[in-house]
C-alpha cells in the first residue's frame, strides 16, 4: 500500500489568488458542461432551430387564409369575383358551402376565417346598373388576421371586374362589399388575447410541473427504491399527473374567472364543454412534460426540452400570429401542439359559442397527442437500473 | 406467468428452503464485467452476509436479485421466481434497503411509511404506519421530515420501511455504514429477531464484527465470489497461519517495515500495541520470522486468524489474479 499522504508537502502560491480560484471554478464547470452532451447540443440547436423555424414561419400580414363562398347563383360574374378574391393572396377558397347553415358552421368551427356569399341575381343586378351586395363574413376573434384582408377586399375585386367584363368603371363601385366582422365587431384584442392567454399559461405551467418528475427522482437517489417496489411505468405516470390535473383545473378555472371580471371576455359556448377540453388540454401538456422527463437525464434537460417545446408553442399556434398565415409546413408543426387545438376550442366556445360538435376534430387530435405522448413516456421509463 | 413456476402466496416453506439460488450470473457496464460467473445460494432463514471491498460487484449482485439490473448471463431464482422474467413477483416479496438513504427527504415519516404501506397494498396503511413506528421506537417523531433525521434514525426508518410490508426475503446494502455501534447493535438485534420468525436477510457490510454475526457469509472481490460458508469455514478454509507479536509502538513501526516482503509472509497489519504476521504457508511463514522470534523485546504468538486476516489475504490473492 503506497503512502497517502505525500512525504514532501506541495508548496503553495502566495496571495489570495482571487482570479486563481475563479479560474478553477471556470475549468470545472466547462468540464461539466461538456460531460452533459444533451446540454450541450442544445446550446446549439435551440437558437438555430428557433431561428430558421421562426424566421420562416411567422408572418403578420398573413396570406392564404381559408375562405369558404356561398354561391346563391352559378354566374360568370360570381367566377370571376372568386378568381379575384384567391389573386388578392389574401384568400384562398377552400370551402363551398351551398347553404347560410352551412357557411356558419364552417365559420364557428374556425374552418376557415371568411365567408364569402354572393346572392342570387347578383350578376342580373349588376348588368342593369344596380348596385348589389356582396357580404363578407370575417371571423374577427383575430383581429390582426382579419384586418389586412379586409382592407386588401374592396378595391382589388373591383378592378379585377373591370377588366374582366368591361363592367363600366364609372368612378362609383358597381356593386357594394358588405363586411361583417362576426364574433368581435369592435376588433377588440384583449378578446383574442384573453382566452389565448388560458392556453399559453396553462402550457408553461403544466409542462414544468410534470417534466421535472421523473429526473428529480433520480437526482435525489429515490428512484432506485421506487423501482424496487412492485408498481408499474404506468401507475407511477398516472400517479404523477392527476395531482396536477387539479392544479391546472383550479389555475384554468382562475384565469377565465378574471378574464370574465376584468376584461369582460363573454363566454359565449357551454362553460361545462370547455371544462371538460381544457381538462384535456391540461392533462395532454402534463403527459408530454412527463415524456421529456423520462428522456431528460436530469433536471436541466428537462428543463431545456420544455422551454425548447414551449417557444413553438406561443409562435406557432396562432396566440401570437395568425395560424392561417404561416406556410403549410409551419402549420403542420402547428398541429403537432396541443395549444394549437385549444386555442381553437377556447377562442370558439368563448368568442363564437361554438359546440362539441364543432370541436370535435380538435378534441380528437389533442386526445391523440396526449395518448402517444404517455405511450412514448411508458415505453421509455426505464424500469430498470441497467 | 406460468402457475407451474409460480410459488403459492404466503406459503411459508419450511426452513432450510433455497430461497437464492443463482448460477453463474454475469454482469457488465461498458464491456466492463461488475460481476462474473456469481453462483450463491441462500436458505430459508438465514442471515448470509455479503462481504467485499468497494467497488466488488457487491451492489450489482443484489440489484439483479431484485430485478434493478438484468444479468447479461446466467439464470437463477428468488424466492422461486425467475429472477429475469418474474421480477414484477420477485418485488411484492423482497424488502430492499438501499446503500444511499431513498426514502422521500421532504415527506415526514409517517408519510413515508403509509406511502409504501400503499404501493404494496396493505388493506390499511394508517395503521400498518402507526404500528411500525412504535415498533422502531419512532414515536414523538413521526411529523419529522425523513430528511431532517440523523443517520442513525433514517437507517431505522430505512429498515422500518423495507420490513412494513413484511417480506420475505430482505435485502440490505451497507445498511449499517456511519451508523454508530449502539444503534448498530440494536439493528443487528432487530435483524435476528427478523431471522427467527422465518426471514431471510442477505446483508452486505464492511465490518467484520457484523459478519461474524451472521449464519454464513460470502466473499466478493473484483465480482468474484471467493469463498462461503459459516465464518469458522471461512477461516479454516483459508490456511492462514498467524503469529501475534506484542511489543512497544514505536518498535512494531520498525518490525513492520523489515517484516513486510520477507518470504513466507504474505501480510503484516497493526493492531494497536501488536502487530498481526500472516503466511499462508506455514513452514515458509516460520522459517521467515525465525530471525525475529528470538528477539527479547518482542513477544510472539501463534493465534487464530482474524476474519480481517483472511479477508485481506483473500483481497491481495484475488488482486494477484485479476491484475
Amino acid at each position: 500500500m503506497s503512502h497517502i499522504i505525500p512525504s514532501e508537502a506541495p508548496r503553495r502560491r502566495r496571495g489570495n489568488g482571487f482570479w486563481r480560484k475563479t479560474w478553477a471554478v471556470l475549468i470545472k464547470e466547462f468540464i461539466q458542461l461538456q460531460r452533459d452532451r444533451v446540454s450541450f447540443g442544445m446550446i446549439v440547436m435551440i437558437p438555430l432551430m428557433q431561428l430558421l423555424l421562426f424566421g420562416y414561419a411567422i408572418n403578420t400580414t398573413p396570406r392564404n387564409l381559408p375562405t369558404a363562398v356561398l354561391l346563391q347563383e352559378r354566374s360568370d360574374v360570381g367566377r370571376s369575383i372568386l378568381a379575384a378574391l384567391a389573386n388578392t393572396g389574401y384568400f384562398r377558397v377552400t370551402e363551398l358551402p351551398s347553404t347560410e347553415a352551412e357557411l356558419d358552421r364552417l365559420l364557428a368551427s374556425g374552418k376557415v376565417l371568411f365567408g364569402v356569399e354572393i346572392p342570387a341575381n347578383f350578376e342580373r343586378s349588376l348588368r342593369r346598373g344596380e348596385v348589389p351586395s356582396m357580404l363578407v363574413i370575417a371571423d374577427a376573434t383575430d383581429p390582426v388576421a382579419a384586418g389586412s384582408a379586409l382592407g386588401a377586399l374592396n378595391r382589388v375585386v373591383q378592378t379585377a371586374l373591370v377588366h374582366d367584363y368591361a363592367i363600366p368603371d364609372a368612378g362609383a363601385p358597381a356593386f357594394e362589399i358588405r363586411t361583417h366582422a362576426r364574433y368581435n365587431p369592435a376588433g377588440k384584442t384583449e378578446l383574442n388575447i384573453v382566452p389565448g392567454l388560458v392556453g399559453t399559461i396553462l402550457t408553461m405551467t403544466m409542462l414544468i410541473f410534470t417534466a421535472l418528475s421523473v429526473t428529480r427522482e433520480i437526482e435525489r437517489g429515490t428512484m432506485e427504491n421506487l423501482l424496487a417496489m412492485p408498481i408499474t411505468p404506468i401507475e407511477i405516470m398516472l400517479g404523477k399527473i392527476f395531482p396536477y390535473v387539479v392544479v391546472g383545473f383550479v389555475q384554468a378555472a382562475m384565469i377565465i374567472g378574471v378574464g370574465i371580471l376584468l376584461f369582460n371576455v363573454p363566454v359565449l359556448g357551454s362553460l361545462f364543454v370547455l371544462a371538460g377540453l381544457s381538462t384535456l388540454f391540461i392533462a395532454t401538456n402534463l403527459s408530454i412534460g412527463y415524456t421529456f422527463s423520462t428522456v431528460a437525464q436530469n433536471q436541466l434537460q428537462a428543463m431545456q426540452m420544455s422551454i425548447m417545446f414551449f417557444l413553438p408553442n406561443i409562435l406557432l399556434s396562432g396566440f401570437m400570429f395568425p395560424f392561417a398565415g404561416m406556410p403549410v409546413w409551419a402549420q403542420w408543426v402547428g398541429e403537432m401542439l396541443p395549444l394549437t387545438h385549444y386555442l381553437r376550442i377556447v377562442r370558439s366556445i368563448m368568442l363564437k359559442g361554438a359546440t362539441l360538435s364543432d370541436l370535435h376534430c380538435d378534441a380528437a387530435a389533442m386526445a391523440g397527442l396526449m395518448l402517444v405522448a404517455m405511450t412514448i413516456a411508458v415505453s421509455r421509463f426505464r424500469r430498470t437500473l441497467d | 406467468m406460468s402457475e407451474v413456476n409460480a410459488a403459492p402466496k404466503n406459503a411459508r416453506p419450511n426452513v432450510g428452503d433455497v430461497v437464492i439460488d443463482v448460477q453463474h450470473l454475469t454482469k457488465k457496464f461498458d464491456g466492463r464485467a461488475v460481476v462474473r460467473d456469481l453462483s450463491m445460494q441462500v436458505k430459508r432463514g438465514t442471515i448470509y452476509g455479503f462481504l467485499g471491498p468497494n467497488g466488488s460487484g457487491k451492489t450489482t449482485t443484489i440489484r439483479m436479485l431484485c430485478g434493478l439490473l438484468t444479468p447479461d448471463e446466467g439464470t437463477g431464482t428468488c424466492l422461486g421466481y425467475d429472477i429475469r422474467t418474474q421480477t414484477d413477483k420477485i418485488k411484492t416479496q423482497v424488502g430492499y434497503m438501499t446503500q444511499r438513504f431513498s426514502l422521500y427527504q421532504d415527506l415526514s415519516v409517517r408519510e413515508n411509511l403509509e406511502f409504501i404501506g400503499r404501493i404494496y397494498g396493505l388493506e390499511n396503511p394508517k395503521a400498518a404506519a402507526r404500528a411500525a413506528i412504535k415498533r422502531l421506537g419512532l414515536s414523538g417523531r413521526e411529523q419529522q421530515l425523513a430528511g431532517e433525521l440523523s443517520g442513525g434514525w433514517k437507517q431505522r426508518l430505512a429498515l422500518g420501511a423495507c420490513t412494513l410490508p413484511s417480506p420475505q426475503l430482505l435485502l440490505l446494502d451497507e445498511p449499517t455504514a456511519g451508523v454508530d455501534p449502539k444503534a448498530r447493535r440494536e439493528f443487528w438485534n432487530e435483524i435476528h429477531a427478523l431471522a427467527a420468525d422465518g426471514l431471510t436477510v442477505l446483508v452486505s457490510t464492511h465490518y467484520m464484527d457484523e459478519a461474524e454475526r451472521c449464519h454464513e457469509i460470502a466473499y466478493i472481490a473484483y465480482g468474484e465470489l471467493l469463498v462461503h460458508g459459516t465464518v469458522e469455514h471461512v477461516i479454516a478454509a483459508s490456511h492462514l497461519t498467524t503469529y501475534v507479536v506484542s511489543a512497544g509502538a514505536g518498535v512494531l513501526n520498525a518490525l513492520s517495515q523489515d517484516l513486510t516482503g520477507k518470504p513466507g509472509v504474505d501480510m503484516v497489519a497493526p493492531f494497536g500495541t501488536s502487530l498481526h504476521v500472516s503466511g499462508r504457508d506455514a513452514v515458509a511463514l516460520e522459517a521467515g520470522i525465525a530471525p525475529y522470534r528470538r528477539r527479547a523485546d518482542l513477544d510472539w504468538k501463534k493465534a487464530e486468524p482474524s476474519l480481517e486476516d483472511v479477508f485481506i489475504d483473500l483481497m491481495s490473492r484475488a488482486q494477484d489474479n485479476f491484475k
